[in-house]
């Protein structure tokens, strides 16, 4: 059983893709973190993803690299992480955690997902822990009854799709582009291919992300994924903004319009 | 004495030593990966490949380094040295093996262009000039604060045709050129190669470049014999990323009465917490695609690294030196850059030969370790010494430290 299944049933039963949202736990405080999690979720984004800053992310363009700064400066720990997933579950949302691996290996792969579990989140997104090195992380996310996305590319052979879903629970996350987070003016011509070549060797939902950041490319996605992943656009709300408010303000606004997108499903 | 390595294959088909290796990347990364592992292990079975390697080797970048005795130092330091000279080198340092052997993958693999992430520049400036004989494009990633600190070598990548670019990401050396040059790589990676460095990254980088570069050991071992009429004592090697001192060990590894001693950067000390020592000063973790010794702290972030050797300041460490280490088969010490930089002026005064500043670290290791192997031995050790590079680049970091330069 997947415990993020129940967004998924739910869009499903509206006859839409899911919204997850992505936000650095800490940034740019981890209230203020809190803060727009909720309001993201507020303004219609069913899935928070919560990622743990990390001091070396190879996976993330510019503004998710400059958000991380500056939360790790502000001295966010893992624990705060855990916090914020458990503050913004009680809304009732559905939180998973994106992650580098080394913070969880030092926290203790188990002791970690005992902790995401006790704290309400659904499980864990690894960008750079494929399945052929993750024993220990599917160990502990049984045990925990944690779900696992790991990633898939256009650039996996048939094969790496296949062992890669097999290997995940809850939904796969499909990356869109060969590149690193960054909204980008264009939808990628490379994610429906690839997200039909996943339908070929799997039932599993899948969630495309990178490179998405306003309405119009959602509904695009929409129109042949199972969830629209959004990241940099969001944060780059925060950033941008000269205050919280603003941000905040920010924040619901483009999150509305993604939600919007989602409902519109560009056939 | 040394205990034997573990047996069984390593690494393993995975690219795992002992715990330590495997492949921590986004999963992007694997076909080509893969690609590259397949090309590599074709290309090792290859008479044309091995003997188009050989040539370049010798014809173009001056290999074998001669091994020196190196007398008047051996004398101040009460042990018999034998100077590798890898200093000696077209482009001036080991690295220049390395790039050859994959410069000439990344012609086989189809691919008409490679990044690099460099400390000191010494692997920037091989790289730049193997893409130059070899006709591709080139990119070099340099930590801000490195392109400052060596800014000759800067000018000596330019120069060749390659584009240098600045990295003010994160602490703003090599560990974050590294990061800026994986992004690279995952946006490019169909027409590009990521020509590593250094004997770290995912599988199969540090089983490949150990094999590029394991001549030096090939080498030192038969000029040993040669000279001398045995083999050393003890092999002594400067350990950044790890690719001299796996390239100097290699060969000595079945020889379990050759010592194999790798000096870490100590920086300000172990104990200051500035430093560069991953094996001595760090604890196991995942870092740039690899399970391995890193400078980390309980969350696992990264730590910045301190040395005034450019080359060896990055948190982390080969897999193959965090198993050699696990294993006993190799002893792994700080050297503190005070020491180091006496060493260098040592060689400097002695033997008319500039060293690198990293490979001053592996003479100030020496050094330590003479008066302790010459009790233990009962007689003059001789120790060869990996001269992983020449210290052109560092005449400025050199003079400053010495005071020597003349005020502008
Ligand atoms: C001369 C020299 N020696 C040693 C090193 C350290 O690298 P490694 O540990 O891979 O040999 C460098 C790196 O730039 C170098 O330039």
């Amino acid at each position: 059983m997947s415990r993020i299944g129940v967004a998924f049933d739910k869009a499903r039963a509206d006859g839409r893709a899911v919204l997850v949202g992505c936000m650095p736990a800490g940034f740019p405080t981890v209230e203020g973190s809190i803060a727009a999690m909720k309001a993201m979720v507020e303004a219609g984004v069913d899935v928070i993803e919560v990622e743990i800053p990390y001091s070396d992310p190879v996976m993330d363009g510019p503004v998710i690299q400059k958000a991380s700064d500056i939360a790790l400066a502000g001295g966010v720990r893992v624990a705060d992480t855990l916090r914020a997933v458990e503050a913004v579950a009680a809304t009732g949302a559905s939180v998973v955690t994106m992650t580098y691996w080394n913070p969880i290996e030092q926290y203790g792969v188990d002791a970690f997902a005992r902790d995401m579990a006790a704290a309400g989140g659904t499980g864990l997104v690894t960008p750079d822990l494929i399945p052929d090195e993750a024993a220990e992380w599917l160990a502990a996310s049984d045990a925990h009854g944690l779900d696992r996305t790991f990633l898939v590319s256009p650039s996996s052979t048939d094969a790496r799709l296949r062992m890669t879903a097999e290997h995940c629970r809850g939904f796969v996350y499909a990356t869109a582009i060969m590149g690193v987070t960054g909204a980008r003016a264009q939808t990628s011509e490379a994610a429906p291919v690839l997200v039909s070549r996943l339908r070929e060797v799997t039932d599993i939902p899948v969630g495309v992300g990178l490179g998405v950041g306003t309405g119009a490319q959602a509904a695009t996605v929409a129109g042949y994924a199972d969830a629209v992943i959004v990241g940099s656009a969001l944060v780059r709300c925060v950033l941008d903004a000269p205050d919280q408010a603003a941000g905040l303000t920010a924040l619901r606004k483009l999150s509305a319009e993604l939600a919007d997108g989602v409902r519109n499903p560009a056939r | 004495m040394s205990a034997a390595p573990a047996t069984g294959q390593v690494p393993d088909a995975a690219g795992h030593f002992g715990r330590f290796g495997g492949r921590f990347v986004p999963e992007a990364l694997v076909a080509a990966l893969d690609e590259l592992d397949a090309a590599y292990r074709k290309a090792m079975g290859d008479e044309d490949f091995l003997a188009e390697f050989g040539a370049l080797l010798r014809d173009y970048a001056g290999t074998p380094s001669l091994l020196y005795e190196a007398r008047r130092f051996s004398a101040q330091i009460g042990a018999r040295v034998l100077l590798k000279r890898e200093d000696l080198n077209h482009t001036g340092a080991h690295k220049v093996r390395n790039v050859l052997g994959q410069a000439l993958l990344t012609k086989r693999m189809g691919k008409r262009r490679v990044i690099a992430e460099t400390g000191a520049g010494q692997h920037g400036v091989a790289t730049a000039t193997a893409a130059a004989l070899f006709d591709l494009e080139c990119v070099v990633y340099m930590g801000q604060v490195d392109t400052e600190r060596q800014a000759l070598n800067v000018a000596r990548m330019r120069m060749l045709g390659a584009t240098v670019v600045p990295v003010t990401a994160g602490s703003r050396t090599l560990k974050d050129a590294m990061n800026e040059a994986m992004r690279d790589w995952v946006a490019n990676v169909e027409d590009t190669h990521y020509l590593i460095g250094t004997a770290a990254g995912p599988h199969p980088f540090p089983e490949m470049v150990r094999d590029f570069v394991r001549g030096i050991g090939e080498e030192a071992r038969r000029q040993c014999l040669d000279l001398t009429g045995a083999l050393p004592d003890a092999v002594a090697a400067c350990v950044g990323g790890g690719s001299n001192a796996l390239g100097i060990f290699h060969a000595f590894v079945p020889d379990t009465g050759v010592r194999l001693y790798g000096f870490e950067a100590g920086g300000e000390g172990v104990d200051t917490g500035r430093h560069a020592a991953s094996i001595t000063g760090g604890s196991s973790g995942v870092l740039h695609g690899t399970r391995t010794y890193v400078l980390q702290d309980a969350d696992g972030q990264t730590i910045e690294s301190h040395s005034i050797s450019a080359g060896l300041d990055y948190p982390g460490v080969g897999p193959e030196h965090a198993w050699l280490h696990d294993t006993g088969r190799a002893t792994y010490l700080p050297v503190d850059d005070a020491d180091a930089m006496a060493a260098f002026e040592l060689l400097c005064r002695t033997e008319g030969v500039i060293p690198a500043i990293e490979s001053a670290h592996a003479l100030a290791g020496a050094r330590a370790i003479a008066p302790r192997l010459a009790e233990e031995l009962g007689r003059e050790p001789v120790i060869v010494v990996n001269l992983s590079g020449r210290g052109d680049k560092d005449v400025h970091t050199a003079g400053a430290y010495f005071g020597i330069l003349d005020k502008e």
